[in-house]
């Protein structure tokens, strides 16, 4: 067994001395290419596949068996994408990454290119990622001018260019198949698979398309072995995991555990516990589009198949915590604002489903719900799940029907009062000094 | 009149080159932002401009264009706020921070700038910097843990002329320049 302090993504972003190309290259930084370098790329896609390594995206697919699926005969070229468009509420873990030690993922990046011969890499940087786009600006020149990427990748005769793009403001894009369109300078909007991007992807050729997390954990697998990555962690989720914990703590930040670690040691060692010493209400396991748990799953192990079996989904790692003071209802409210905003249009079930649902929320928040309302908002939740091009839809849903099934009893108190309980608001029993707002005030 | 003047025309064609050829209309996002650079946000004429640059109508841009919430299709302020209001920042007080940013910059919610012409107000998503919430972005520089006090000592430093020191990185003087550095038209 590994210990259970090994750190894999983060291993060196305590040495002060590590930032820049230099500073990397003296710790051991780009060995785990220059080891890929000297194997076959079929030799690299089986390290990668032994060691279990799953994305860190959301889907939690076999990294190496993705790359596997690439068709090496077709004639036509072959791109690799690094997914940077992190955008899921709650996250924030690529984007630290990212302004810690660049080269780490860029290392990754080539591993990748090189086992599927790919001589184009691009990173898909979300645009409201300034700073950080930056840096990778910097650091992948930095590359260039040292020989890592370039006409011979570290003398190996391999070539490889590495192109910044940047988005500009669409959470779909984090979606792969709306992150081609959007590459190939189009709308954002998702494609219907089959055919997999692996196969008919960036400009219609084959393309693999990864997240930062999972390419950053492959140049430590290129030189510790994939043995010693599938021992950290469970057999089934190998590895660590950098958790995003944020909301209600007391120090909120990236942490990275091996995965399988249960939320209560991730929230009272590392986040320091709920803040001011609250009890803790509900949290997501993976982000906004997973299923959130309550203080019931306290003991969940943080890895794909026990947040499954729990009834959620692991999702990006972005535990988002709320305590008691916090009302379900416009959480929830809130969230599905943002899918609400972000749906690509598309898609019949999640243009109009998330908007309608954002107004029966709006409305039971600020007291005008309806009994007949969550009745609805079920329906509503059965008519978007699973009808649409894409996970957003099916994301959206998540926090309707699991705040339905945990807190079922915070909405309905919210319609029988005819105001939120939290705040007050609204036209029942409104609290001293807080009128109800009009309702076309809350309707627009 | 050419929106891009002689020297940002040949960087139009530098940034078409990052891509292979054949597939320059990738280009698109990088060459709206430099547009946006010179003329502070997309007009009509800049959407031309970048189909000519591309082979594509003008509505096919547009239509793009129109997609992204950073492209700007709207008379925009010299700089651009943003207040995460997604669930992190929302737990920790990010509605005082949106209203109090709309008010101190003068901008009614729904309106595309202030008075002035100085600020746009835009209520963000999530801008994945939750540990640091409530996060606002002034022309996309991340300023943690904003309260509204300090919401209103930004807008006052930036109507004093003076360019806030961002929490992390090097900040943008304004919208425009940020759009430059967007389009990968300046260096790191």
């Amino acid at each position: 067994m590994a210990p259970p302090d090994t750190k894999v993504v983060t291993a060196t972003w305590d040495d002060p001395q590590v930032f820049g190309l230099d500073g990397y290259v003296d710790r051991g930084g780009y060995e785990g290419l220059r080891a890929a370098l000297g194997m076959t790329p079929t030799e690299v896609i089986d390290v990668v596949k032994a060691s279990g390594l799953r994305g860190r995206g959301g889907a939690g697919f076999p990294t190496g068996v993705k790359w596997s699926f690439v068709p090496q005969t077709t004639g036509k070229p072959t791109y690799v994408v690094a997914n940077f468009d992190e955008s899921e509420p709650g996250t924030f873990n690529n984007r630290e990454i990212v302004e810690r030690e660049p080269h780490r993922f860029l290392e990754g990046v080539a591993i990748a290119a090189y086992a599927v011969q790919s001589h184009t890499a691009f990173v898909y940087c979300r645009g409201e990622f300034l700073w950080p786009g930056q840096i990778l600006d910097g650091a992948i020149r930095d590359a260039y001018a040292d020989g890592v990427f370039g006409a011979s990748v570290l003398g190996s005769g391999f070539e490889l260019d590495v192109v910044l793009h940047r988005g500009a403001g669409a959470y779909i894009c984090g979606e792969e198949t709306a992150l081609l369109s959007s590459l190939e300078g189009y709308r954002g909007q998702p494609r219907l698979r089959p055919p997999f991007p692996a196969v008919e992807g960036l400009y219609a050729c084959p393309t693999v398309i990864n997240n930062v997390e999972t390419l950053a954990n492959v140049p430590s697998i290129m030189t510790n072995g994939a043995e010693w990555f599938a021992k950290i962690g469970p057999e089934k989720s190998p590895g660590t995991k950098l958790f995003s914990v944020s909301g209600k703590v007391e120090r909120a930040g990236n942490y990275e555990v091996p995965m399988g670690t249960p939320l209560r040691v991730l929230l009272d060692e590392h986040a320091r516990g709920v803040l001011a010493g609250a009890r803790l209400k509900a949290w997501t396991p993976g982000g906004s589009s997973t299923p959130m748990l309550t203080d019931e799953h306290l003991d969940v192990a943080l890895d794909f198949e026990s947040v499954a079996a729990a009834g959620s989904l692991l999702g990006t790692g972005a535990i988002i915590v709320m305590d008691e003071s916090d009302c379900i209802v416009e959480a929830t409210r809130r969230l599905i604002q943002f899918y609400a905003h972000e749906s690509c249009g598309k898609c019949t079930p999640c243009r109009e489903g998330t908007w309608w649902v954002s107004r029966v929320l709006a409305r039971i928040e600020h007291g005008y719900g309806r009994p007949e309302d969550l009745p609805l908002l079920d329906e509503l939740g059965h008519n978007i799940l699973f009808k649409a091009f894409c996970a957003l839809a099916d994301g959206a849903v998540s926090p309707i029907q699991s705040s339905l099934r945990y807190f079922r009893d915070e909405y309905e108190a919210h319609i029988a009062e005819r105001r939120c309980p939290f705040t007050g608001k609204g036209p029942g029993r409104a609290a001293e000094g807080t009128g109800p707002p009009p309702l076309t005030e809350v309707l627009t | 009149m050419a929106v891009l003047p002689p020297e940002l025309r040949e960087q139009a064609e530098g940034i078409k080159a990052r891509y292979p050829a054949g597939r320059e209309r990738s280009a698109v996002l990088p060459l709206l932002y430099l547009v946006q650079s010179v003329q502070g946000w997309v007009t009509r004429e800049g959407l031309q401009e970048v189909g000519e640059l591309l082979g594509l109508t003008t509505a096919e841009v547009e239509a793009v264009a129109s997609f992204y919430t950073m492209l700007r299709l709207r008379p925009t302020g010299t700089h651009v706020v943003s207040v995460c209001t997604n669930l992190s920042c929302a737990l920790r007080g990010a509605n005082d921070v949106f209203e109090t940013a709309s008010e101190v910059c003068g901008v009614e919610h729904g309106a595309d700038r202030s008075a002035d012409g100085m600020f746009t107000v835009h209520e963000e998503e999530c801008l994945g910097a939750c540990d640091a919430a409530p996060v606002v972005q002034i022309d996309f520089a991340n300023h943690d843990r904003v309260s509204p006090e300090r919401m209103r000592e930004l807008a006052d430093e930036l109507r004093a002329g003076r360019v806030p020191e961002p929490s992390r990185g090097s900040a943008p003087t304004d919208f425009r320049h940020a759009s430059r550095v967007l389009a990968g038209a300046e260096g790191p």
